[in-house]
């Protein structure tokens, strides 16, 4: 049954479905709801758990790492700084190969100091070794948090589900939340195969040599490659429960025929539906929804990029320095395998929070039209308001 | 009639349990590795450790190699206060007995840990922190940390023509963890196994936060021979330096008296990292003076003269005693 919630509430909800014993939070706009929801469901006495509100993100992380390893099912959530106060921790916990959840509501990162929304802090973190979930609207938010927690725990590795900060957290939507023993059917009672205990002592965390480093982050790798299986398993169980699907690894949607396609991460595909609705391409256009980052989905993206002549990666991160954003450089990268590679044009958009406009596909549409190739690009950046040396 | 064999069940009812066996790697004489070979014995083996990084972790656990009996978990230099937050908070919604140690060294639970040690104790985990105090960053070669003695002689406090050593004073940590008003805290030294295992079975009763200092030495980082590590922290305590105290809910519930309060160079001369006090230069003097002028106000404060013999003060204590207590 639809139900009108904000998506921090409708997190809040699936979390608590999900029956972790242990959550810690550190409150960080705009992640704020969603802990303060589940405040009140365990103060409501509607979801039982160990609620510890710690002093630091980086203890959020921390103090969930120990409960996992303890034996309890455990969530954090958290956004921009606060990811990055956890940094340490994230490479840690899936070093240690402990199954967490963690929602991800997010924000640009300081300085400037902006509260808004893009990707920057989960981009940032994507070499921690965690599976990283984007979520296109609130409903597949939901849905990937119950999938995380069977996909965390299947594959011993932490899941991060990705959510644009405001877009979606604070927007109010339709929702559907699942029943209590839809959940509980289709995701079994934690279990972790090094969980502490007196009555067989291991000892977790130790010093290795470089006689055994490689091989123990070589495992780490096939362990995050092969969780692509996984994460696809989970979307389509899931699907048989509650009948509907989240898009497994990506999707992609619109004109069979189109030879242009544009590929996103996140909310935004929600504005490039839409801008598709309102404005009819000249060209034909395809929609690419990049739903799994960590594991990228290198075989997957190859297929379905097959017989397209260009490709626009619109994302919401860059890394300043490089020869382009983050996604554009990972899809060229998989892609200079393919026989005929698309042209590949990588725009970043809506950074810090700036609205992107209806009239995004066919103004990204205009790129293909330019005189001259640019690889990357900041599409509404505004270069008549910058000094003449910064432009 | 067979009889089924159950080593683990076995060497449970060990009269003497051991929670850190032989065969680890610490330096000859290391003072942590004995104090957390007492810690462990006297919190029996129902319990779970975290423990930070720092020498105890690298010594005790080579990949493939373990020398702890208890299950045991080393995550991060500064998070030991919150991976024991968590895994008691785990421990309670299971609703299981297992207490929940966390071990740091100085640097771990002074400097760099501090706030996730303060956080653990704000919110009343129940879990005894022991920190295992030699003083300095040893694990990384002997740098100077918080805990660090006023005077002494690091590699990053070295002494030279504008410097007599550390300049700053040792941070007073087990007064600010009593700040938390936690039910317990208290200090202690390797040199005197009954009164560690006295505290430690202490904390172990007590449902809620705890914290031990063990005042431990390295002989390495300290600048003495391995077999007096035992003679130089029994005269830490003797000279007043290293009070060994109890606080209960933030107030002074107990210290252990000084028979015969002992002049601070006898601790001092022991040392290397104090040999640059032992010259004619006049600032050296003036250290001497200084560091005598601690130890005695840790004796004004917190009434450590003791009333006559004593089987529990500062010589008394952990000493032979055939025929009881009637020769102490």
């Amino acid at each position: 049954m639809l139900q009108p919630l904000e998506g921090s509430q409708a997190i809040a909800h699936a979390v608590a479905l999900c029956r972790p014993q242990v959550v810690a939070a550190y409150p960080i706009t705009p992640q704020t709801h969603i802990v303060e929801n589940i405040s009140k469901l365990v103060a409501d006495g509607q979801f039982e758990c160990e609620f510890v509100s710690v002093e630091s993100e980086f203890s959020a992380a921390s103090v969930v790492l120990g409960a996992a390893m303890a034996g309890s099912r455990a969530y954090t959530a958290s956004a921009s700084q606060g990811i990055f106060l956890m940094y340490e921790v994230l490479f840690n916990i899936s070093g240690l190969r402990v199954p967490l959840v963690m929602t991800c509501a997010n924000r640009a990162v300081s300085s400037p100091l902006s509260i808004w929304n893009d990707q920057q802090d989960s981009m940032s973190v994507r070499d921690a070794g965690w599976i990283q979930l984007y979520c296109a609207d609130n409903q597949e938010a939901v849905d990937a948090t119950v999938q995380a927690f069977r996909i965390a725990e299947r594959c011993e590795l932490p899941v991060m589900v990705c959510m644009d900060g405001f877009t979606l957290t604070h927007t109010l939507e339709g929702i559907d939340i699942p029943e209590q023993n839809q959940v509980d059917n289709f995701l079994p009672p934690y279990h972790f195969s090094r969980t502490l205990d007196p009555k067989n002592p291991i000892s977790v965390g130790t010093l290795i040599s470089p006689d055994f480093y490689s091989e123990a982050r070589h495992s780490h790798h096939q362990a995050l490659l092969q969780a692509q299986d996984e994460i696809i398993a989970a979307d389509r169980d899931w699907a048989k429960v509650v009948g509907r699907e989240s898009g497994g690894l990506l999707t992609i949607e619109g004109d069979p025929d189109a030879k242009v396609a544009i590929l996103s991460i996140g909310s935004v595909i929600g504005t490039l539906r839409a801008s598709l609705e309102h404005f009819a391409p000249t060209t034909p256009v395809k929609l690419i929804k990049l739903r799994s980052f960590r594991p990228f989905p290198v075989k997957a993206l190859m297929t379905i990029c097959q017989g397209l002549t260009d490709l626009i990666v619109l994302e919401r991160a860059i890394s300043p320095g490089s020869a382009g954003g983050i996604v554009g450089l990972e899809v060229l990268a998989a892609l200079t395998k393919m026989e005929n590679t698309p042209r590949i044009h990588n725009v970043a958009a809506g950074l810090g929070g700036r609205d992107i406009p209806l009239d995004i596909v066919p103004r990204l549409l205009n790129i293909l039209t330019a005189e001259n190739y640019q690889e990357f690009s900041i599409f509404d950046v505004e270069l008549d308001r910058l000094p003449p040396e910064d432009r | 009639m067979s009889t089924h064999i159950n080593i683990t069940d076995l060497r449970q009812q060990q009269p003497r349990f051991r929670g850190l066996e032989s065969g680890h790697r610490a330096c000859l004489g290391c003072g942590e590795a004995l104090a957390a070979r007492l810690v462990t014995e006297a919190a029996g083996p129902d319990v779970m450790v975290a423990n930070a990084t720092g020498c105890l972790e690298i010594f005790t656990t080579p990949w493939p190699e373990s020398a702890w009996r208890i299950p045991w978990l080393h995550s991060l230099f500064e998070n030991a206060g919150a991976i024991a937050s968590g895994m008691e908070a785990a421990l309670k919604a299971q609703k299981k007995s297992t207490k929940v140690l966390a071990f740091g060294g100085d640097g771990g639970t002074f400097d760099i840990g501090f706030q996730a040690l303060s956080g653990m104790l704000e919110r009343g985990h129940n879990v005894l922190y022991v920190c295992f105090d030699n003083e300095a960053y040893m694990n990384t070669g002997i740098q100077r940390s918080s805990s660090t003695p006023h005077a002494a002689m690091t590699t990053t406090s070295p002494p030279g023509k504008t410097r007599m050593g550390k300049r700053h004073l040792k941070k007073d940590i087990v007064s600010i963890v009593a700040a938390h008003h936690i039910p317990y805290a208290a200090t202690s030294s390797v040199a005197y196994p009954s009164d560690i295992r006295k505290k430690v079975r202490r904390a172990m009763a007590i449902d809620g936060p705890t914290f031990l200092q063990i005042h431990c030495p390295c002989p390495l980082g300290w600048g003495h021979e391995g077999d007096e590590s035992i003679e130089i922290a029994r005269l830490a305590v003797q000279t007043g330096l290293y009070p060994m105290i109890e606080l209960e809910r933030g107030g002074l519930a107990g210290a252990m008296p000084l028979r015969h309060p002992k002049p601070v160079t006898d601790y001092l001369k022991q040392q290397q990292r104090f040999r640059h006090l032992f010259n004619d230069d006049l600032r050296a003097k003036e250290e001497l003076e200084h560091i005598q002028a601690i130890a005695d106000h840790n004796i004004e404060i917190y009434g450590l003269h003791g009333a006559g013999r004593d089987a529990f003060d500062s010589e008394g204590m952990d000493t032979v005693r055939r025929g009881g207590l009637r020769w102490a």
